[in-house]
């Protein structure tokens, strides 16, 4: 399979997933469901998490993804926008920095990158979004649990279910076997193990056209599935929400399913979920250093509403916390029932 | 085409308190109730609403509960079990009956 953008897809354009968006009337826009929860202009809250995305290269071209990842996309980030990353994080004590791609260590300076953040401080959280695929894919990639263990790396990885059937649909065919090979090598070396302090947490995202359940419910029945069939352990699971851009909007479209799960996500708006939003404690860096509110807008390229700080080489820790972050009618993903973000469930 | 049912009246259930409200507010309140976490998970009830639809055979319901099972983490094996355990109690039901159509032929039969 190609991404949308090697096939010349219409949707790979943002400008035409964005009117797609605003063309069609759901009863009610995101601003306008903010300004009743009175939310608008949404605002950080401050910035505690920097997450740059390394690169749209992927060893796997799953159906939903946002980014339109996969094996023909070149864009990865360079060593001198890392080195404006660095900068930023030891100068604004960033407490957490999200690695994400694509498949981050893919990138040929991602181990330099990583260390180079532990260089900063033993104390920041280092997260890696990583498929599991990849520790398989070539003998090069083998050893990164070690790797990860050895930089105190919090590993986020993503399962949509805890069967070949439907992993394999939305993953590609062969995936969740793999990933089950993954998760045990980590499993060996102590991630996900209680005690360890090595923190393993799995991703859940609906593989079709429908919300994610509670997460409490569907991390009781993960952890009971994984241990009991696959002697697989894991520390917590994370729900997130198919946000209707990239490739996910392309399945809506091709489906038939892009109205009912447009209204179901708009019906389904909890103020509670919308003060909770990450893009309020987020900054997002794009492969070619280019700032955004999240990386659902980086995707869009919508970039951050502060003049004079939209790249990291520019960066304004001021001019960006008093930034008004941009949202659109996707953002209705975000704020459907539980709530949705990097790090599950919001409300 | 008019039809009996209408997949798009699923939506305006709420709507059913305009003509009653103060049953209909009760009503919801203890819907809601009902299919919260108790000692029974959300996602068990949600099957067992599954099979109950199935059994009474409403088009609503089937689909509100294909979608809530689906969000709660089921798969197709599990829903489809369900709606045996539906069918097998309806079966069952009308075969134990067959007791009754048993015993009156022995009773009227020489
Ligand atoms: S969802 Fe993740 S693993 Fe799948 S194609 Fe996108 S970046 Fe790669
Ligand atoms: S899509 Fe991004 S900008 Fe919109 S609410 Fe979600 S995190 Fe915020």
């Amino acid at each position: 399979m190609k991404s949308l953008k090697a096939q010349n897809h219409p949707l790979s354009s943002s400008k035409y997933e964005i009117e797609l968006l605003e063309s069609t009337d759901f009863g009610g826009t995101f601003e306008s469901k903010l300004e009743e929860s009175g939310l608008f202009p949404l605002k950080p809250t401050q910035i505690e998490i920097l997450q740059i995305n390394m690169g749209k290269m992927c060893n796997q071209v799953c159906k939903h993804c946002h980014v339109d990842a996969g094996p023909d996309r070149k864009e990865i980030m360079e060593r001198e926008v890392m080195n404006h990353c660095l900068k930023v994080i030891r100068e604004n004590k960033i407490r957490t920095v999200d690695l994400t791609g694509g498949a981050p260590e893919m990138n040929p300076h991602f181990r330099w990158f990583v260390s180079e953040i532990r260089a900063i401080d033993s104390e920041i959280n280092i997260i890696v979004r990583c498929n599991l695929t990849i520790i398989l894919a070539n003998p090069k990639y083998h050893d990164l649990p070690e790797f990860y263990k050895e930089n105190k790396i919090e590993v986020v990885s993503s399962l949509p279910y805890f069967n070949a059937a439907k992993t394999d649909a939305q993953r590609g065919d062969g995936v969740f076997e793999k990933s089950i090979k993954a998760l045990r090598m980590l499993n060996e070396i102590g991630y996900g193990i209680p005690g360890t302090g090595l923190v393993l947490n799995l991703v859940y995202n609906p593989s079709g056209a429908f919300l994610p359940g509670s997460q409490e419910g569907l991390e009781a029945e993960f952890k009971k599935k994984l241990s009991n069939q696959y002697a697989v352990e894991f520390n917590s699971l994370f729900t997130i929400t198919n946000i209707p851009i990239s490739r996910f909007l392309e399945y809506l479209q091709r489906s038939g399913n892009y109205e009912a799960y447009m209204e179901k996500l708009i019906s389904s708006y909890n103020p509670s979920a919308a003060s909770n939003v990450m893009c309020r404690s987020t900054v997002s860096v794009g492969w070619d250093g280019y700032l955004y509110d999240c990386d659902f807008n980086q995707m869009l390229e919508l970039k951050v509403n502060s003049p004079g700080s939209q790249h990291i080489k520019d960066w304004k820790q001021n001019a960006l916390k008093e930034r008004e972050i941009v949202v659109n009618q996707h953002c209705f993903g975000c704020t459907a029932g539980a709530g949705s973000s990097c790090g599950g469930a919001t409300a | 085409m008019k039809t009996y049912y209408n997949p798009e009246d699923l939506k305006k259930f709420g709507n059913i308190g305009d003509f009653q409200k103060s049953m209909a507010d009760k009503f919801f309140d203890y819907y809601g109730e009902v299919f919260k976490e108790g000692a029974l998970t959300a996602r068990e009830k949600s099957l067992i609403a599954l099979a109950v639809a199935h059994a009474v055979q409403c088009p609503y319901c089937i689909d509100a509960y294909t979608v809530d099972s689906m969000e709660k983490g089921c798969d197709e094996e599990q829903m489809m079990e369900a709606v045996h355990v539906a069918a097998a109690i309806r079966g069952g039901a009308s075969l134990v009956h067959s007791t009754q159509m048993m015993n009156k032929v022995k009773e009227i039969s020489m």
